[in-house]
């Protein structure tokens, strides 16, 4: 928010403040759009009962996500335990809403990772073109050249397994699509008058990038981190599994579902819930990015 | 796709170049990460008890006393010599372990990709055909679904109801243990060995045990084909030449797949080269839950016990098939359109 | 002029989601003639020219009558229709290197449009086509018969679109905008090929097109629209002596040789016109 605020004030003209009103135009249109179709409102509910369950958790939980009871272990779903208990007797349903914390944690990381560095390399690569153009654009390439499960695998082999490695893992190999865009949009701008009259006052370099060129970038480069959480979230629970991201007793899905296979064949619920709660949360990400991706279609907003 | 177009306006020594180049930094790229790991290489082989002197020998033996550059040097000769070392865990030189490995993951991800473009395509012309009808939203949730799903948690809830409820498929491992040995290993790839050696009961226990983990592996990479099908067959029922074809009589159907069709085939092989490539990464992944002996659980095996001579050389063929995928889809887009010949 | 090949009253029709209709109340008959349909770009002519080959499965059409060679187009099944396009009725459409399929041998998609409604050999397709292709004056017909669409010129594509789409010979062929993608140069000769096998096969021709010199040379008669009505029919000969405000703008509209070089009058438009009734 102070961001848009600093580059309304240092604006010479109504050059920004127009297209901040209008993207909060725009904004409402897509929302309303996505909520009309069925498939993409779907996204945005599941995604909203998401935060509110990670805000409330200890609330909605109803058991204590770490209290075991070997007195009680691997009981199916009941009124007692909606979805049952594991090996140790801790609450299958406790366990997954507070592992929505863990899901939040990660999306709201990587994103804080994964945008500044796309932006950062995009923008830069973007605006001074040339070699540095280049040179940035060929790391990138590298590291798109690989598929990115097996370059976050290497990552968290390297740096030891845990949650936070895991994170810093996925945004390592998260980055370069968000910085071929970021590259992109910024050429769009390049030669934009309000640019050159920010250069011709003498502005840094690195203060038309900040100040003109990210705000401008920011709102496609949200669209597309949606787009792809649910890769990420795939490859979080993917790495917890493996046993390289959350570790135990971390009540994360992935290594819920890793601990859970033991028990699968007498014990359904155990694998059963968790992996209904990354397939539900990867599914509404993945239909909102859809929706998304038709909204801001032009050839579709044309139709309507 | 980028790199393509662009490797075409550079021309063929310009992409030899960009091919060059993306080689070397995913070596410098295996090279770092092997050099930040916080385990130590020569604890790994020395073991914890080891005197001073025999670790500084090892430590010196491995090169580690030598500034990086240099390192990197003796990494880069060794890879041109195709030398990567011995993997710690089975003892055997990492190439020969990964070349042992690596036919189980292709029969899986070739039996998955033909799956799953089995299933894509057909679901993406019907997709586009019906655009913004029910069979649309029906086939974008459908392909949607498979490409959300964790994918080590569906093999395991496969598993559970195909196999240990219903029994419609074998279980884990490539085959029935009662018919391990029983094949030459000549090729590796088990249902040409099985063929060979003429052994019908084994060919029918590997396919009874390739179809479910295969076709989950291509349920989750038909999304992508969908879509990309989708949105070609989308631009080309928009051209003139299908109004021709509907024009000069032909049904729907007849210009749906004769004319429309032909012209997105040559896209389709590129996206479905690309599709292999990923197909790799969620191998490694059903590799663990179906206990396949492939490259991918090779791969997760040695990274736990942090055997990174292991680990790096997948990581570096991983990548290398990448690009040759990439080269290959390229090769292909030039041999099959007539515009490019 | 006996019974009309095509009959068309009160014709509207209406894109899904259009505020309004495209074609409105349209009524002509058509013999064995040449018909011009002229407007601007959006008056509604090549919708026309596709509703009568119901090739807009998403629009609504509705008509007091619509009938071709006696068969009823507003309730055909789309069967019958398969049966109708390509072998009774066809449409050339305006720009070879669109409507040509890029990725197969010109001569096979002329032969395609008999094999699709003469079950005969392939052989003998291919001759008929290569005959085809004579008949439009392609002077190799063997080698253009193997030409990927990319390797022809516009005037050969054009004229393959013709052999193809007058093969079967239809009692009815839609030229929409046949020559405006073409260099002036071919175009003369690639019209007075068209014009002379309609005459000698004796089709009707609809020739929908923005020009009107093209339309005074080729065509016995015109209708004028505008804004998805007609507004004026003439015979081509008359189209001098026309009447409606509208049509004598778009003639005051061209630039004429040897004419005075002051600047071209502009369209006016008059939202009476939409109100007027049609002929």
């Amino acid at each position: 928010m102070s961001m848009s605020h600093q580059t309304a004030r240092s604006s010479t003209s109504a050059t920004t403040a127009r297209p901040r009103s209008q993207s909060v135009q725009t904004a409402i249109n897509i929302l309303t759009f996505l909520l009309k179709s069925p498939t993409s409102a779907f996204g945005i509910v599941v995604l909203a009962l998401l935060i509110l369950t990670a805000i409330f958790a200890p609330l909605i939980a109803g058991h204590d996500p770490y209290m075991q009871n070997l007195e009680n272990t691997l009981s199916p779903p009941s009124a007692a335990h909606f979805f049952g208990t594991d090996e140790l007797g801790r609450d299958i349903f406790a366990r997954i809403v507070h592992g929505s914390r863990i899901t939040l944690t990660i999306i709201f990381l990587v994103t804080i990772t994964v945008g500044p560095i796309g932006l950062f390399v995009g923008t830069v690569a973007g605006y001074f073109g040339g070699k540095t153009d280049v040179v940035l654009m060929r790391v990138t390439d590298i590291f798109l050249s690989f598929p990115s499960l097996i370059l976050s695998l290497a990552f968290v082999a390297a740096l030891g397994p845990s949650l936070n490695n895991a994170i810093i893992a996925i945004s390592l190999t998260a980055w370069p699509p968000i910085a071929r865009l970021a590259r992109a949009e910024t050429m769009t701008f390049r030669g934009a008058d309000y640019i050159s009259a920010a250069r011709l006052q003498g502005a840094s370099p690195a203060r038309i990038i900040w100040k003109s060129i990210v705000p401008m970038c920011l709102p496609s480069v949200l669209i597309r981190l949606t787009l792809n959480m649910a890769t990420v979230i795939l490859t979080a629970a993917g790495l917890g599994f493996l046993g390289l991201g959350a570790q135990p007793p971390m009540p994360e899905w992935g290594a819920m579902i890793a601990t859970g296979r033991r028990y699968m064949i007498d014990s359904w619920w155990l694998v059963t819930f968790p992996g209904l709660a990354i397939l539900c949360v990867s599914l509404a990400f993945n239909l909102l990015g859809d929706g998304l991706r038709d909204a801001l279609d032009p050839k579709q907003m044309t139709k309507r | 796709m980028p790199d393509l177009i662009r490797g075409r306006i550079g021309g063929v020594a310009g992409q030899i170049g960009s091919i060059a180049v993306t080689l070397f930094g995913l070596l410098i790229l295996t090279f770092v990460i092997g050099r930040v790991m916080p385990t130590d290489p020569v604890r790994a082989i020395v073991g914890e008890d080891a005197t001073r002197e025999v670790y500084e020998t090892v430590y010196r033996q491995l090169g580690l006393d030598r500034p990086m550059w240099e390192q990197f040097f003796v990494y880069l000769k060794d890879v041109a010599t195709l030398d990567f070392g011995t993997s710690i865990r089975t003892g055997q030189p990492v190439l020969n372990d990964i070349l042992y490995v690596l036919p189980a993951t292709i029969e899986l991800a070739t039996f998955a990709i033909i799956f799953g473009a089995g299933l894509g395509i057909p679901l993406g012309v019907m997709a586009a055909v019906h655009k913004d009808r029910w069979p649309d939203h029906l086939i974008r949730v459908f392909s949607l679904s498979g490409h959300s799903m964790p994918i080590f948690w569906t093999g395991m809830i496969a598993l559970l109801v195909f196999y240990a409820q219903l029994g419609w498929v074998g279980g884990s491992g490539r085959m029935s243990q009662f018919y391990i040995g029983l094949v030459p290993e000549k090729t590796n790839f088990l249902l040409i060995d099985s063929v060979l050696a003429k052994e019908w009961d084994v060919f029918r226990s590997a396919l009874n045990h390739i179809v479910l983990p295969a076709s989950l592996l291509g349920y989750s990479s038909s999304a992508y084909i969908t879509r990309m099908t989708r949105s070609f067959m989308l631009d080309q029922l928009g051209q003139e030449y299908v109004t021709t074809a509907r024009v000069k009589g032909l049904s729907n159907r007849q210009t749906i797949w004769r004319h429309a069709f032909g012209n997105i085939r040559v896209q389709l092989v590129t996206i479905i080269a690309l599709a292999y490539g990923a197909l790799l990464e969620g191998a490694v992944l059903i590799e663990t839950v179906f206990a396949w002996p492939g490259f991918g659980q090779y791969l997760t095996s040695n990274l736990l016990i942090g055997d990174m001579n292991a680990v790096m050389t997948c990581v570096l063929v991983v990548g290398v098939i990448f690009i040759a995928l990439n080269i290959l889809s390229d090769l292909l887009y030039r041999i099959f359109d007539p515009r490019t010949r | 002029m006996a019974d009309p090949i095509l009959d068309i009253q009160n014709l509207t029709l209406r894109y899904p989601n259009a505020p309004t209709p495209a074609v409105c109340g349209v009524s002509f008959t058509l013999g064995q003639e040449r018909l011009g349909i002229v407007g601007e770009s959006g008056s509604g002519k090549s919708t026309v020219g596709r509703a009568i080959m119901r090739l807009l499965p998403d629009a609504t059409m509705q008509a007091d009558r619509m009938s071709f060679a006696g068969v009823d187009l507003l309730n055909a099944s789309e069967k019958q229709m398969l049966k109708l396009r390509g072998a009774r009725m066809s449409m050339i459409l305006q720009d070879p290197k669109y409507s040509l399929n890029p990725i197969q041998r010109c001569g096979d998609q002329v032969a395609e449009a008999y094999r699709t409604h003469v079950s005969t050999t392939k052989s003998d397709a291919k001759a008929k086509a290569i005959a085809m292709l004579e008949a439009v004056q392609i002077r190799d017909p063997e080698r253009v018969y193997d030409l990927y669409p990319h390797e022809v010129s516009g005037g050969m594509g054009q004229r393959i679109m013709i052999a193809m789409m007058l093969l079967t010979d239809p009692e009815l062929v839609i030229a929409d905008e046949p020559t405006s993608a073409l260099d002036v140069t071919v175009r003369l000769q690639v019209l007075s090929i068209l014009d002379d096998l309609v005459k000698q096969r004796g089709i009707g021709l609809i020739m929908i097109s923005h020009d009107l010199n093209l339309v005074r040379n080729f065509c016995d008669r015109v209708l004028i629209m505008y804004a998805g009505r007609i507004v004026e029919t003439l015979d081509a000969k008359d189209l001098d002596h026309a009447r409606h405000p509208y049509t004598r703008g778009l003639l005051a509209a061209q630039p004429r040789i040897g004419g005075p070089r002051r600047p071209l009058p502009v369209l006016d438009r008059d939202p009476s016109w939409l109100s007027e009734a049609t002929l």
